[in-house]
């Protein structure tokens, strides 16, 4: 094992790029399945967006559209940026702040039947914070009332 | 009064950091000694200011001053004590505050039991130190300023978010703060070393105990934000990948690789730049961790309101102080003089190899957590990334680095044997796959990935049992020379069986969470009984409870196996009137080797309750290996050599001289 410290260099060198090599491929292969984008109702009306792909649709929750469905456990709600809108369906656990008026991002695939069968609800810990996606959707879609920096 | 006070001390403490960071700097370049010293007396000057400051505030929640505006939006006289005192960094302007303090006091530290650093790291250390103080106080006077007043005041405060009042999340920040800040130690003494050019043994000697109270401290700051994510959201998770949640981890797997590497750079005065870069890494990543929780950029469940000009200072400071500090190391790293020499099998070339996976894994989490903000930059399309990323990248990098700490500490310096460790670790690995064995048994292969982790966790935990009793030669000399054997290994030896048994532990934790945790979402009406995981839970219906500023319904439960009574359990969902909020408090029965987990969501209109039930087996082990990890941390700071004030003091000093120390 007299090896000089030019190999000794090497050896290091290749396993450092073996390491990073692996990790590369991790997140490539990763990266393309599980990056998951962002429209908002006007999106989904405007573009024509290919069915079976998860996605997150985030919006208002329109007033009055929640409806919770007879088994109990499953919950219709509309989301709508004001100029276009989209009928969601969820089954699950809903987060603390999920109210009707209130800014939600919702994470599923798109039915042929144009219904948004959601997985996921995402929670908020504060009443006063807006998705900053939600909020630009308000803005692209010339709804927008909030104030631009909401305090604490 | 108060109030103004504390801003004027926050002034004074703002001056005094100028002049400490300016002074003692030039003083060592032009080794003027009375400059230098002059730095001492500054830290603690500064300690002082910003602890009358951090005072009056948490004076003004606790007597509940709603003149003050930061006390208006984030208080509430009907709030118990223990959140009034935790509201006063429970909110933007107040956790600075708190940054900044614990800041101070590190850096007073230094200056205390520095005595027998060379005058002129010192003064640079210092320096440096106020540096980043005069960066924060800044922030904190200019844009989030604690200590506005409101005219008139408010009869009430508008309460703590209902979120944040919680026993968890009251100590969360302090822990969380005081491992970040802990790293800034590690940062001043690695920037103090470029500018000196010269890095030594001694150099590790002194950043190694800054950065071991640093990632103890940061090991349980995120348990207890993970711990309370866990019962508080009440989804039966406990990490959920989210910015807000990698943003504290990030620091904390550099803050693990500059651990090692500090042990290298000590004991072979080799790896020494790699050191410095890792120390620069880490508090970089700290800040970014602020930046990304207090600026809002990213979409986050645990996100809060927040102020958009915020989240642009931090970002030039960001980029000031990290841009500055690799320029620097750039420049000077190269004159650094490499150490000893190593074969690529030992003990240096274990922790190399640590460091890289390490990294690489901090990498892969560093991609997925910024790519949404990279894009949205550079396109303006919004993506996220999940879960499934993390898992599927963060996972396997985890494989070879768990494997690789149980071999590791079994190899000697310079070179080592690597089929006569592989040798001496041959009951880890038959316990490991005993273990695989049974795990594959009990899932049937659903989960293929659920045996590998819990044999790795196994092979880990007994292969850091087996390193130990090699030391002590336990078996194979009597039992009174391994007991003195025992009483003679140093602290640090200690310090790593316990952390690594720890890491064992947290894995088995996350395996059983993820593979074998069982769900039920149904409808109960009081007196219905379910079975999850062969436990009989007993629904007695919901009563309302008053609680100190909010109301309750709270769900009783009672749990049986085989008809014996278990536990009963209690979740609650909470009304907190003041800000309209609702809050959902999970129950949870530990049997300390799985939790019982009851929600309770809705009444419905037939009088029914949505109830969540799980079973989640392994669980408490992250929390109990967390601690485990931050005792194994504290042990080893408590070895006599890495004493800040006595780095060399006499040989071998009775074990009862020897007092933990916090730093």
């Amino acid at each position: 094992m007299a090896l000089k410290r030019k190999h000794r260099r090497m050896v290091f060198i290749v396993v450092g790029m073996l390491c990073l090599g692996g990790g590369i491929g991790f997140v490539l292969s990763a990266f393309e399945e599980n990056m998951v984008y962002f429209y908002s109702p006007t999106d989904l009306v405007e573009k024509d967006l290919p069915n079976n792909r998860r996605f997150r649709l985030g919006g208002l929750v329109e007033e009055g559209s929640i409806n919770h469905l007879s088994d109990g456990l499953s919950v219709e709600f509309v989301v709508t940026d004001l100029s276009a809108s989209v009928p969601v369906v969820y089954r699950g656990p809903l987060p603390d702040l999920f109210r009707e008026g209130q800014g939600v991002v919702t994470e599923g695939i798109l039915t042929a039947g144009g219904v948004f069968e959601a997985d996921t609800v995402l929670a908020k810990h504060d009443e006063n914070y807006m998705p900053p996606e939600v909020a630009e959707a308000l803005k692209k879609s010339g709804q927008w009332q909030g104030q631009e920096a909401s305090q604490q | 009064m108060t109030a103004e006070i504390g801003h004027f001390a926050l002034i004074l403490a703002f001056l005094v950091a100028l002049v400490q960071g300016t002074l003692p700097l030039v003083g060592a370049q032009r080794e003027n000694s009375a400059w230098m010293a002059l730095a001492n007396p500054a830290a603690g000057a500064q300690l002082l200011f910003i602890a009358i400051a951090f005072g009056s505030l948490m004076t003004a929640f606790v007597t509940s001053d709603f003149s003050v505006v930061n006390v208006a939006e984030n208080s509430n006289s009907a709030m118990p004590m223990l959140y009034k005192v935790s509201s006063t960094w429970g909110n933007h302007e107040g956790s600075l505050i708190l940054w900044v303090l614990i800041l101070a006091l590190f850096g007073f530290m230094v200056a205390l039991f520095g005595g027998n650093l060379p005058p002129a790291l010192k003064a640079r250390v210092l320096a440096i130190q106020a540096w980043i103080a005069v960066g924060f106080l800044a922030f904190s006077l200019f844009t989030s300023n604690p200590f506005l007043r409101l005219d008139p005041p408010p009869i009430d405060g508008r309460d703590l978010n209902p979120l944040l009042q919680d026993p968890g999340l009251a100590f969360h920040p302090p822990f969380l703060y005081l491992g970040y800040v802990g790293f800034s130690m590690a940062f001043s003494f690695a920037i103090a070393a470029l500018i000196e050019g010269r890095v030594d043994a001694a150099w590790a000697r002194w950043v190694r105990p800054w950065t071991l109270a640093a990632w103890s401290f940061l090991t349980l700051g995120v348990a207890m934000g993970s711990w309370w994510a866990y019962y508080e959201l009440g989804w039966g998770g406990f990490w959920f990948w989210d910015p807000v949640e990698n943003a504290s981890f990030m620091p904390w797997l550099i803050g693990t690789a500059l651990l090692h590497s500090a042990i290298v750079s000590e004991k072979r005065d080799t790896l020494k730049s790699w050191t410095i870069l890792l120390a620069i890494l880490a508090f970089s990543l700290s800040l970014l961790g602020t930046f990304l929780v207090r600026s809002g950029v990213l979409t986050s469940v645990h996100a809060f309101a927040t102020d958009p000009a915020r989240g642009v200072y931090i970002l030039a400071f960001l980029v000031i102080v990290v841009g500055g500090s690799l320029t620097l190391y750039a420049i000077r790293a190269p004159s650094l003089k490499p150490g000893g020499l190593f074969a690529p099998v030992s003990r240096e070339g274990g922790l190399v190899l640590n460091n890289v996976l390490l990294t690489t894994a901090c990498a892969t989490v560093f991609l997925g957590t910024m790519y949404p903000l990279f894009l949205d930059a550079l396109d303006g399309s919004k993506v996220s990334v999940g879960a499934p990323y993390f898992n599927a990248t963060f996972g396997p990098i985890m494989i070879p680095v768990v494997a690789v700490t149980a071999i590791g500490p079994m190899m000697p310096w310079k070179r080592a044997d690597l089929a006569g460790v592989m040798g001496r670790l041959k009951l880890a690995l038959g316990v490991a796959l005993v273990v695989m064995a049974a795990a594959w048994y009990a899932v049937g292969g659903t989960a293929p990935w659920a045996p590998i982790g819990i044999g790795l966790a196994a092979w880990l935990f007994v292969g850091a049992l087996i390193e130990f009793a090699e030391r002590l030669m336990l078996f194979r000399t009597s039992a009174s020379d391994s007991w003195a054997r025992a009483r003679h290994l140093p602290r640090s030896a200690y310090g790593m069986t316990i952390a690594h048994m720890g890491v064992a532990m947290v894995l088995a934790g996350v395996v059983g969470s993820q593979a074998w945790q069982r769900e039920l979402i149904t409808l109960m009406d009081p007196g219905e009984t379910v079975t999850v995981a062969g436990y009989d839970f007993t629904f007695q219906g919901v009563r309302d409870l008053p609680g100190p500023n909010y109301s309750a319904q709270r769900g009783e439960f009672v749990v049986r196996r085989d008809g014996h009574t278990i536990a009963f359990l209690f979740p609650e969902k909470r009304f907190y009137p003041v800000q309209q909020m609702p809050t959902t408090e999970a129950a949870i029965h530990t049997t300390w080797v799985s939790d019982l987990y009851v929600v309770i969501d809705e009444q419905q209109d037939s009088g029914a309750w949505s109830v969540r039930i799980y079973h989640n087996p392994l669980v408490p082990w992250i929390w109990i290996g967390c601690i485990v990890m931050a005792i194994g941390g504290g042990v080893s700071l408590s070895d006599r050599r890495l004493r800040v004030g006595a780095p060399r003091r006499g040989k071998r000093a009775g074990a009862a001289g020897a007092s933990p120390q916090a730093a």
